[in-house]
């Protein structure tokens, strides 16, 4: 069961690493579309400092959706999903590892280009651990959350569109206290309860969102 | 034909359908159907396009529920222990469930891991359809008929008693279906058993023939 786990996670990166452009796409989307922030805003530094938590994770949040396509669409198209199910592997087990590898190739990298962002938008010095560890904490959820959107609409036409939809109202919890985080720590406000909801939030959905996806799964397999 | 040891006998792959029914769409495909396939037997699907033997097929890996009968594996109900069931058959469908970015190695090699077989077997299974020479290949480059041989390496890649084979020959020059039938013939030897959904362009010895245009209402 291992081994066929292992081989799983080995495969999924190895396909991430073969199409760069793709994996790619959403950090870069993330950056560039935060660069366009001081041009529309208007370039003063007070301003971006005040939205700048919010406007990030917005973008995060956007970014992961932008990805969300890729963890079961290909799979569903060229009947590798068929060959998931004949594994010698609970279907759960399986959606939590490509789960896993998404979030190493997308969230990951939110995660890692958020620092540069921070300076971007003038934000504060604590800033600079504070909304990577925001991250850290909210982008496995976004994940897994959208995850169970994707493999319900798995086979649907314009079901990226739909995906976003069905995706973008579930985030919210996660906006919420993602943003209530940064600005807790930047502002001197305390933010151990946010930070704690973030994570209470993740272990959650590594519990339940699993569940959920296989579910889809099989019923888009039928 | 090697002895069958213990473990086989206790696995011993008898696929019984018993009134199995097939509803798709809001169509019956398949009424009270009985069959029943021991080691070393195949059975032939044969119908039109359209009649249904995608659908059986699917429903024989337990993708699809029956919509009426049973469908036992060694004496007992498949669907109550899937994960059992489906750890001991091949599907192939008219997808190749193939990685067009990675190459025809690589796609084996990763298959090979996830459905538990093990690695000493891959050179063989890639000869068995002489794929030697395309291992290093990324499969988008590949032809639709090399295609179909790549995801067929995978029956010899790892040793799974059931083989549900929806038109497996589709594509393949003579030289290739002839491996294919040797390979069948090889996994009926062995005490497999193979259902084959084909249209007459594979020749499979004494089969067991389902012709889905009767059987349907």
């Amino acid at each position: 069961m291992t081994g066929a786990l292992m081989a799983l996670v080995r495969r999924d990166l190895h396909l991430a690493w073969r199409s760069p452009a793709e994996t790619l796409l959403g950090v870069v989307f993330f950056l560039v579309a935060l660069a366009l922030f001081p041009l529309g805003v208007g370039a003063s530094p007070d301003i971006l400092a005040r939205i700048g938590a919010g406007v990030i994770w917005v973008l995060a949040l956007l970014a992961v959706l932008l990805t969300l396509d890729r963890l079961f669409q290909h799979d569903h198209e060229d009947g590798s999903l068929d060959l998931l199910l004949l594994a010698p592997l609970p279907l759960e087990l399986a959606v939590l590892a490509k789960c896993a590898v998404h979030w190493l190739t997308s969230g990951l990298l939110l995660v890692v280009a958020s620092p540069i962002l921070a300076l971007l938008m003038n934000l504060p010095a604590d800033a600079f651990w504070a909304l990577p560890l925001a991250l850290l904490l909210g982008t496995p959820s976004l994940t897994l959350i959208g995850a169970i959107g994707a493999a319900l609409l798995l086979g649907s036409r314009r079901g990226a569109v739909l995906t976003a939809l069905l995706v973008l109202p579930l985030y919210i919890p996660v906006l919420i206290f993602g943003v209530a985080a940064v600005d807790g720590v930047v502002l001197g406000l305390g933010a151990r309860a946010p930070f704690l909801i973030l994570g209470a939030i993740q272990l959650a959905a590594l519990a339940l969102a699993p569940l959920a996806i296989a579910a889809a799964l099989r019923l888009a397999s039928e | 034909m090697p002895a069958p040891d213990a473990t086989r006998e206790a696995a011993a792959p008898l696929l019984e359908a018993a009134g199995l029914a097939c509803r798709r769409g809001g169509r019956l495909l398949l009424e009270a159907v009985d069959w029943r396939l021991a080691p070393g037997d195949a059975l032939l699907l044969k119908g039109a396009n359209g009649s249904g033997k995608s659908s059986l097929l699917r429903l024989l890996a337990g993708f699809l529920r029956p919509a009426g009968g049973r469908l036992l594996h060694g004496g007992r109900d498949v669907f109550a222990d899937l994960a059992r069931y489906r750890a001991a058959l091949h599907h192939l469908g008219y997808q190749d469930a193939l990685k067009p970015a990675l190459t025809v190695a690589e796609n084996l090699e990763a298959a090979a891991a996830l459905l538990g077989g093990e690695r000493g077997r891959l050179a063989a299974a890639l000869d068995a359809f002489a794929l030697g020479g395309l291992a290093a290949t990324p499969v988008r480059f590949l032809s639709s008929g090399q295609r179909r041989r790549a995801a067929l390496a995978r029956l010899a890649a790892v040793p799974r008693p059931i083989w549900l084979l929806d038109e497996p020959g589709i594509g393949l020059d003579r030289r290739n279906r002839d491996a294919l039938e040797a390979l069948i013939d090889r996994h009926r030897g062995g005490g497999g058993i193979a259902v084959v959904a084909s249209h007459g362009d594979v020749a499979l010895a004494r089969p067991l023939v389902l012709d889905l245009d009767g059987a349907g209402a």
